[in-house]
């Protein structure tokens, strides 16, 4: 009798009116997760285990969107207060980001800054918001209406996560001219901007072979203060070391690539040393990287009119 | 303790150009002072930077 009941009970289980619908909104939600997993040359997440974590946190984010909508439907509403235990759960995910990444930081030759690392860490959880909303969306649309309108949300969904994904890139708001080092005595200079004081003659030989001087004019006056934040600055120079390589070695500092502001017009003078002195493709990486959701400043939405 | 924006040391030929509290390298011409400049910038991890072309400090950055 019990062996019967509980026959009943899995052949109940197995397959209802759920099941396809939770399916299909998980793997929708995953799939959403896995695709924007990219790597590039930033070379993250390409760590194998990171990517790991993240597909598990994204599959366990998916259930979430997709078990909210069959709970609403069997009434039992209290079942949404999980959605807030996912909420901290991927602030975690912030956490978990933010440590990492600071932690590798203090190794590396020209160093993240801690506004890319926040940037990183925050479009990491993000990211797990967006797979709850695609599964759920996904999960409702296919019990209210039928799989051909789910189907058709998991394509809106990736249409929109590509959207929403995708930031501003620097070539959007600056202007990238390659400009010549020189010295004034021993001043660094790019295009009148000033660089560092670069004492022995035998530096300022190598910094004049190996490296690399960029301007960067700012296309209106909020892209001033935005170009002018210390952790924006700091990811262009990550990001070309990244690309080109770079001429240093700890323990000589002098040889550090720097960018350094004019004060009177905004512009930044980007001096590199990179591996690879290839002008055309350094201006594409300056040009590659992204804005810094956190250096974005827009004075220009202040009414001026009185 | 981490030292932030110090003078380490300073590599001079004119004596009267320094004193004070740093540890100061006298040299007789300006070849032994870039000699003596790039070794203790090397040695200490700061830059040589030169002030006029008879002196040059270290600086922890």
């Amino acid at each position: 009798m019990a062996d019967e009941g509980w026959q009943q009970q899995r052949g109940g289980a197995v397959v209802n009116e759920y099941t396809y619908p939770i399916l299909l909104g998980i793997t929708a939600g995953t799939g959403i997760r896995l695709l924007l997993l990219r790597t590039d040359y930033r070379q993250y997440p390409t760590y194998l285990h990171g990517k790991i974590i993240h597909l598990s946190l994204g599959l366990i984010a998916a259930a979430l969107g997709t078990l909210a909508v069959p709970s609403i439907m069997e009434k039992e509403f209290t079942a949404v207060t999980f959605l807030t235990l996912a909420a901290s759960q991927f602030r975690e995910v912030r956490n978990m980001e933010r440590n990492t990444l600071s932690e590798l930081d203090s190794y590396e030759l020209v160093p993240r800054g801690n506004t890319y690392i926040e940037g990183i860490a925050v479009a990491f959880e993000s990211r797990n918001y967006l797979v709850i909303f695609t599964s759920f969306v996904v999960t409702f649309a296919y019990l209210a209406f039928n799989v051909w309108v789910a189907l058709g949300c998991v394509v809106a969904a990736i249409i929109t996560s590509k959207l929403l994904m995708h930031g501003a890139t620097l070539k959007e708001i600056v202007t990238i001219e390659n400009s010549p080092l020189y010295f004034e005595g021993a001043g660094l200079y790019i295009d009148q901007i000033y660089i560092m004081n670069i004492g022995l003659p035998e530096r300022q030989k190598e910094i004049l072979e190996y490296g690399m001087g960029f301007v960067l004019t700012p296309k209106n006056f909020n892209v001033r203060s935005t170009i002018a934040n210390l952790g924006q600055r700091q990811a262009i120079l990550h990001d070309v070391s990244v690309s080109l390589g770079v001429y240093r070695d700890s323990g000589t500092p002098a040889l550090v690539p720097l960018i350094k502001r004019d004060l009177s017009d905004g512009r930044i003078g980007v001096f590199l040393l990179p591996q690879d002195n290839d002008i055309q493709r350094a201006i594409d990486v300056i040009g590659a990287v992204p804005v810094l959701e956190n250096a974005i400043r827009m004075p220009s939405e202040k009414d001026n009119s009185k | 303790m981490k030292i932030e924006k110090a003078i380490l040391a300073a590599i001079t030929t004119h004596k009267d150009e320094v004193g004070g509290g740093v540890p100061v390298f006298f040299c007789k011409e300006t070849a032994q002072m870039e000699f003596i400049a790039a070794n203790l910038e090397a040695i200490l991890d700061g830059i040589a930077h030169r002030l006029s072309d008879t002196l040059y400090i270290i600086v922890k950055h």
